[in-house]
């Protein structure tokens, strides 16, 4: 359940309580020779380097009617560039154990690399080549493009997959965000090479690149590396805005028939935006409802007092232009009303009382412990570093942190509950709940 | 079913011999045994204040009494349910007062439960885990729930998911007399069935000390992990009751067999084999690795023989991957999974899967995909050691399976060694459809389909 969460916020969620161990991280702020800025983190017990990136731009991106653009254009970026085709290019990444991937979200365009210090400048030429010049070779895209309708044909009896669509389809109608960045078997049969070029071109580009590099390497190397993959992007990126928008539907509860044994259910409304003060606030209210821990009120009362559900829980999700609170579980057809009957009413009596004040410090005692304790990879400090870069929370936050959580009251935590939960939810449910239909008027 | 970590998982079983390249003498893994029989291991890890602390206990889902599937995955659930001395919540609530994380894992073979905590919390975390290691209080209030979560785990797991029904079949048909067969979740018929007492009944069989690997993985001295092993695990008693893991082994196979599973869920079709092959245990030397390189080198991503033969060049699958796992008490599988282009049958992709493995039995493998292979495994390791945690699991799942300390410090010199040859006779010896089950998941197309799970 909880990947199936993340992968619906992918790019935009960041899973806040993990993060690098306080105190053994020392961010420095580099400048490559071209320009580019990026955060490095020093870590010198093992012989490799791990790069995360991200472009401005993802999904949001893509015409209505060729949404999946981004997340093809992402998938065939290592099927040929440069003078390499497809099999050259990857034979070059596995003769030198060199990782290489690339994630669309609504937002952005992310990356990651890594690879051991004895390859590295193969690692970052090959990734150069594959961001400035990808092929889109007829036969590669034909490949991965019936991969992906593959996967999206699956999907089609996927109660998950049905679930969560719809909840967005209905959160954010006539919005980027309300399409699913590998859009559908309508949409990826008409996209285009020029499409993905044009996609290429539009996004990739020096200025809103965020780099973060972690490893066995010194700010000069890790300069030059950087200008090996990015020096060779155009300096400016042609995005088309995205408006703002709230999440519709609260009230509705949409039920998706299809014949499995186990319902599966989307929850959620509108959320709060990560640059709001009450930010905080409401991280550690989400957390005492629902968030991942054995001891959220969710999770109590729906798994360990009922046994009506293997999994329940709700996170915060944001994105440049809009903010959701996002969560799900999956029950038995003959108890789904009960078990959603009990997350409506454990949701608004945490929007009525907040949460008491032990609940309140246990949560703030739970956040700042697990602070220290989740970045256990260069991989995950690269990712995290590029999620505050791109959070604009500054170099700072890691030691700034303890103390905005601490700084919130009970008061704050009451007054956040009734914002965060006392407007309603809009709900989906993909299987055969029993007495349970459709309610609510279509927007 | 996750592919390429079972060959990651079998891959990164190396990560401590590649240690003493780029680490210091405290970084290196040390290995203790109490006088009441536990093991305990100990993988410094300095880098952040940080422990990951694992308790393995050597029993899972193959040591059910048969009519009681599921139980082991049952009581590992039932764990968390509190003690005489500590009642239900207390342990979790103390491990998230800390900022920590816990969970537990079941499979046939070892039941692990695990905390990540700061350093600092190692000694209380271990005092809590000892205590529940004979501790453990139920009743059915507690019970009667849980068992109602295991049956939505199952649902969640298997029952909504076609392509995870697939693999509970094979494996059924795959295993004749050993209990691999059995899923480790359980058919739910018989979970539906499980008692208070026969949590209590198992627990009190299999949980003790002499049955137990402790893993720690952080930032914690060796002798200082020793000493809290001592005053906590230390003063358990032994059980006497534990018996030997001796279950039934599969007879010689004779007959390659086939099934087909209909859903009216499935949209694309899929065709997997599984061949009972030797884990590391079973196996004689440098045969797990062969068949650790020959899975690599047929069906481990884009530059795999299957992949360019079916995917690239016959254009007749979407999809295909080969994997193979070494971390087993009794003998393993090695598995080849693929989905057909539109147009293509399954027996035609099959087929071709065939030609594929006839091709590498035939003529072997060439020195460039060994090479690679080796690279990419050893460099697995490498990758490995940046993660605690990672590290602490491959050696609780190796250590429970039959193999020592030494065999995993020793892993990447056996990648070396392994030649074309053998890799080559891995494919010949093991990849025989005698050997093999191949599953069809298919489309149910017909109007009154069994859609119960």
């Amino acid at each position: 359940m909880r990947r199936h969460l993340m992968s619906l916020a992918l790019g935009a969620m960041i899973c806040f309580a993990l993060a690098p161990a306080a105190g053994a991280v020392t961010i420095e702020k580099i400048v490559s020779p071209s320009g580019i800025a990026a955060w490095l983190v020093r870590e010198n017990a093992t012989p490799l380097v791990a790069l995360n990136y991200a472009f401005h731009g993802g999904s949001s991106q893509d015409e209505a009617d060729k949404a999946g653009t981004a997340n093809l254009a992402a998938d065939l970026l290592d099927e040929g560039a440069g003078d390499l085709d497809s099999s050259t290019f990857h034979q070059r990444l596995e003769n030198h154990a060199i990782e290489m991937s690339f994630q669309v979200g609504r937002d952005y365009l992310h990356g990651s690399l890594r690879t051991l210090n004895d390859h590295r400048d193969e690692a970052f030429g090959l990734l150069g080549m594959a961001l400035t010049k990808p092929r889109f070779d007829a036969d590669a895209v034909e490949r991965v493009r019936g991969q992906m309708l593959a996967v999206l044909r699956r999907e089609t009896t996927n109660p998950n997959n049905l679930a969560s669509r719809s909840w967005w389809r209905t959160a954010f109608p006539h919005h980027p965000y309300g399409r699913d960045a590998q859009g559908s078997l309508e949409t990826v049969p008409l996209i285009g090479a020029a499409d993905l070029r044009d996609y290429v071109r539009r996004a990739f580009a020096r200025n809103e690149l965020t780099v973060s590099i972690v490893g066995d390497i010194d700010p000069k190397t890790a300069g030059e590396l950087i200008d090996r993959a990015f020096a060779g992007l155009p300096a400016k990126n042609d995005l088309k805005p995205i408006p703002a928008a709230t999440p519709q539907g609260i009230g509705r509860r949409i039920v998706i028939n299809l014949d499995v044994p186990q319902a599966v259910v989307t929850f959620g409304g509108n959320g709060i935006e990560r640059n709001d003060p009450d930010f905080m606030a409401a991280y550690i209210v989400n957390h005492i409802l629902g968030g991942g821990s054995f001891s959220s009120r969710l999770y109590r009362e729906v798994r360990e007092k009922r046994g009506l559900a293997y999994g329940v829980s709700d996170s915060l999700v944001w994105f440049r232009r809009a903010a959701v609170v996002l969560g799900g579980t999956a029950t038995r057809a003959d108890r789904t009303a009960d078990a959603l009957d009990i997350i409506e009413k454990e949701t608004k009596r945490m929007a009525d009382n907040g949460p008491t004040a032990a609940e309140l410090a246990a949560a703030k005692s739970y956040l700042k412990g697990a602070y220290a304790l989740s970045l256990d990879s260069s991989s995950k400090i690269a990712a995290q570093l590029t999620q505050i870069q791109l959070d604009n929370l500054g170099s700072d936050y890691i030691e700034r942190r303890d103390k905005l959580i601490d700084s919130v009251t009970i008061g704050d935590a009451k007054r956040v509950a009734k914002r965060l939960y006392g407007g309603g939810m809009l709900v989906t449910v993909a299987g055969k709940p029993k007495g349970l239909a459709s309610t609510g008027t279509p927007d | 079913m996750t592919l390429r970590s079972n060959l990651t998982v079998a891959a990164v079983l190396a990560a401590a011999l590649v240690a003493p390249a780029f680490a210091a003498d405290q970084t290196k893994v040390a290995d203790y045994k109490l006088p009441n029989g536990l093991e305990l291991v100990v993988i410094p890890d300095h880098r952040a204040p940080v422990v990951t602390h694992m308790i393995w206990y050597k029993v899972g889902a193959a040591d059910e009494v048969a009519g009681h599937s599921g139980l082991a995955h049952f009581l590992e659930h039932l764990m968390f349910k509190g003690t005489a001395k500590h009642p239900a919540g207390e342990f979790s609530q103390v491990v998230a007062h800390m900022g920590g994380q816990e969970n537990a894992f079941t499979t046939s073979d070892y039941t692990g439960y695990f905390q990540r905590v700061p350093s600092r919390d190692l000694a209380t975390v271990m005092a809590f885990e000892a205590d529940r290691m004979t501790g453990l209080q139920l009743t059915d209030d507690v019970v009667l729930p849980e068992r109602e979560v295991i049956l939505e785990e199952q649902n969640q797991r298997i029952g909504n998911n076609p392509r995870a029904r697939l693999s509970e079949q094979i494996e059924a048909a795959l295993y004749l007399n050993s209990p691999y067969g059995r899923p480790v979740i359980g058919w739910r018929h018989e979970m539906e069935q499980l008692t208070r007492d026969d949590a209590i009944g198992f627990y009190r069989r299999f949980y003790g000390p002499n049955d137990a690997v402790v893993v720690i993985a952080g930032d914690v001295a060796p002798d200082a992990a020793l000493k809290l092993a001592q005053d906590t695990y230390g003063k358990v008693a032994p059980r006497t009751s534990i018996p030997p893991r001796l279950r039934p082994r599969e007879p010689k196979p004779i007959a390659a067999r086939s099934l087909t599973l209909a859903d009216p869920r499935v949209e694309i079709p899929i065709v997997q084999r599984d061949y009972l092959v030797p884990s590391f245990h079973t196996a004689k030397p440098g045969q797990s690795e062969a068949l650790e390189v020959l899975a690599h080198i047929l069906g481990a991503g884009s530059t795999s023989r299957l992949y360019r033969a079916l995917v690239m060049d016959q254009k007749v699958a979407i999809a295909i991957g080969a994997w193979y796992e070494s971390s087993a008490l009794d003998d393993s599988k090695f598995g080849i999974y693929g989905s057909p282009k539109d147009g293509i049958t399954l027996p035609q992709l099959e087929t071709s899967i065939d030609g594929v493995i006839a091709d590498v039995a035939a003529k072997g493998i060439t020195a460039e995909e060994l090479d690679r292979t080796k690279t990419r495994l050893i460099a697995d390791a490498v990758y490995a050691h940046d993660n605690q945690a990672s590290m602490a699991r491959w050696y609780g799942s190796a250590l429970t399976t039959g193999a020592t300390v030494d065999d995993v410090t020793h892993w990447p010199d056996r990648i070396r060694k392994v030649t074309a040859e053998e890799v080559q006779d891995a494919a010949r010896q093991w990849l025989q459809k005698k050997r093999s089950v191949t599953g069809y998941l298919i489309k149910d197309t017909s109007p009154q389909a069994e859609r119960r799970s």
